[in-house]
């Protein structure tokens, strides 16, 4: 399978000039194949956003390499990479550049000298992916934050991009918000395919990633799939990360002598081994 | 207090005004401008009154609204009205009460100048309740492009402004949070002499300041990540569409400046 992203031993500081100097990112290494979903997941200052940042370009690293599509990430190359990108970002109103829903959708395509027929149809398909078609019109104060984010997205998408980075882009929204963005996600990647890295400290949302990357102190943690990274349990709480729901109540229910599985991580499936529970006896 | 203020203010609509290309209605407006000082008697007047009505009637906006929202700039008017009838010492004696003479040419004078400044005043508001603001930084765009040859910044100019109207809203949203909280915090703007009421501006404004600073830091890091490089090789997703409108509304106002013209004395 193709990689599209490969990180390299990559470092990275703010105080290039302070010896001391702590690093944001400190000799993180992994790869990303097409079509994957990685979520990165770490306590605030972790580095998981520097490294977000790194991964477009918006950084470069002191050491170590950025590969994207094959290439290393360069100042030459840098806006090429860029254009078969999409990232959205955690404040909802902060991204939102155009007056009206279409217009900011269309922002990233008139960057890139794309003609006029062709935006509309771009725009319009976009708008549909995110099932936002008809708010086209619409200004962004009229609209919620889990929509803001739906256009956000829009407007990557519009690029065809190749890769798309969510840095922690449901962390400012209601729950029926965070529910719009993610099933949006699921239903693109079921479509089209698409990579996705998401940046999180929510790891209900990490259980839905194929390879979860657990940050801490500017390393890297632990990678792999939920499944195993989940089963680390006691670790990642000293890390400050919060258990999924399902994953605290079995432990809970293991105190009182209610068996489940270890890695019960989904409510459906504990639900499931409870109801089941007598009956298997 | 907003909700009055007509000045600056766009009701959407679907009339022949609304329908106008931006450019046209900036060129318009702007020749309609310098061509109101071609007027110097009675018929010219009320030819320039007669074709601002017209156009009133044809942007569908109602006209007991565009009035009552002009309030302010009647006080203006009607200061200027007042100077003229008192200062303006020509022409016959019309009236006199101890030492307050009124002559012919003062009275005159003062309903012409009411009547230019009234015409402006419509005419300017008319373009922008009919014109939403974003066409308006499109429409002045496209005009000011040739002003590119001489190094000015039409683009970036544009797109500043542009932000900045999307922005009004959400700053708006976020003075009202920050307002709320001071408030909470037992801040009082409301009381006090002018001296503390200015004080108590001061927690308002630096966290208000602090935000819009990080907004446009994020915006700033948002539009590069989705290739902004400035204006160079941008295609443009708003496209002004000239049409028979515009050629129409412009001749009209040719046949005015040409009548004006001759009915000046």
């Amino acid at each position: 399978m193709e990689r599209i992203l490969s990180l390299q031993d990559v470092r990275f500081t703010y105080t290039p000039d302070d010896p001391d100097g702590r690093h944001a990112v400190d000799g993180v290494s992994f790869d990303m194949h097409a079509g994957e979903w990685i979520a990165v997941v770490g306590h605030n200052g972790s580095g998981k956003s520097t490294l977000a940042r790194l991964m477009i370009g918006l950084l470069f690293p002191q050491e170590g390499t950025v590969g994207l599509f094959g290439d290393t990430l360069t100042e030459d190359n840098l806006w090429e990479k860029r254009s078969q990108m999409g990232m959205v970002f955690q404040n909802p109103d902060n991204q939102f550049v155009g007056a009206t829903v279409q217009d900011d959708v269309a922002f990233a395509l008139e960057n890139n000298g794309i003609p006029f027929e062709e935006m509309t149809l771009r725009v319009q398909n976009a708008l549909k992916q995110v099932k936002m078609d008809t708010f086209l019109d619409h200004e962004p104060q009229h609209l919620s934050g889990g929509q803001k984010q739906r256009v956000a997205i829009a407007g990557a998408l519009a690029l065809r991009p190749r890769l798309l980075i969510l840095d922690e882009a449901t962390s400012m929204l209601d729950p029926q918000g965070r529910e719009e963005v993610i099933r949006v996600i699921l239903d693109l990647r079921e479509k089209t395919g698409l990579s996705v890295i998401s940046i999180t400290h929510d790891l209900e949302e990490a259980l839905l990633a194929d390879r979860v990357v657990v940050m801490n102190g500017g390393r890297k943690f632990a990678e792999g799939t939920p499944q195993e990274v989940f089963l680390k349990g006691e670790a990642l709480t000293e890390l400050g990360l919060d258990l999924p729901f399902a994953m605290r109540l079995s432990a809970l229910l293991g105190e009182q002598g209610i068996g489940t599985e270890p890695g019960t991580m989904t409510e459906r499936k504990l639900v499931e081994q409870l109801w089941t529970l007598r009956s298997n006896r | 207090m907003m909700e009055k203020m007509v000045f600056g203010r766009y009701i959407p609509g679907d009339s022949f005004v609304h329908r106008l290309d931006p450019r046209s209605k900036l060129i318009f407006v702007f020749i309609f401008i310098a061509a109101v000082f071609l007027a110097n008697n009675t018929v010219s007047y009320a030819l320039l009154l007669a074709f601002t009505l017209l156009s009133i009637l044809a942007s569908k906006v109602r006209i007991g609204f565009l009035i009552g929202g002009l309030k302010p700039v009647m006080f203006l008017i009607a200061f200027t009205f007042l100077l003229h009838i008192f200062f303006t010492k020509e022409g016959d004696l019309l009236f006199q009460l101890g030492f307050l003479k009124i002559y012919e040419e003062g009275l005159r004078q003062g309903i012409y100048i009411s009547i230019r400044f009234l015409v402006l005043v419509l005419m300017t508001s008319l373009l922008t309740l009919t014109t939403s603001p974003i066409s308006i930084t499109d429409g002045l765009e496209v005009l000011l492009n040739p002003l590119k040859k001489v190094k000015f910044p039409v683009h970036e100019l544009a797109l500043m402004m542009s932000i900045s109207l999307r922005f009004i809203p959400t700053l708006m949203d976020e003075t009202d949070k920050i307002l709320k909280a001071q408030l909470a915090r037992g801040s009082d703007i409301s009381s006090g002499t002018m001296k503390e009421r200015i004080q108590a501006v001061v927690p308002l404004l630096v966290p208000l300041f602090v935000s819009a600073f990080k907004r446009a830091e994020d915006l700033a890091v948002a539009m590069e990540v989705r290739g902004y490089r400035g204006g160079e090789g941008r295609t443009r997703y708003r496209q002004l569409k000239w049409d028979w409108r515009d050629t129409t509304a412009l001749l009209i106002l040719l046949a005015v400046i040409v009548a004006l013209w001759f009915l000046r004395g």
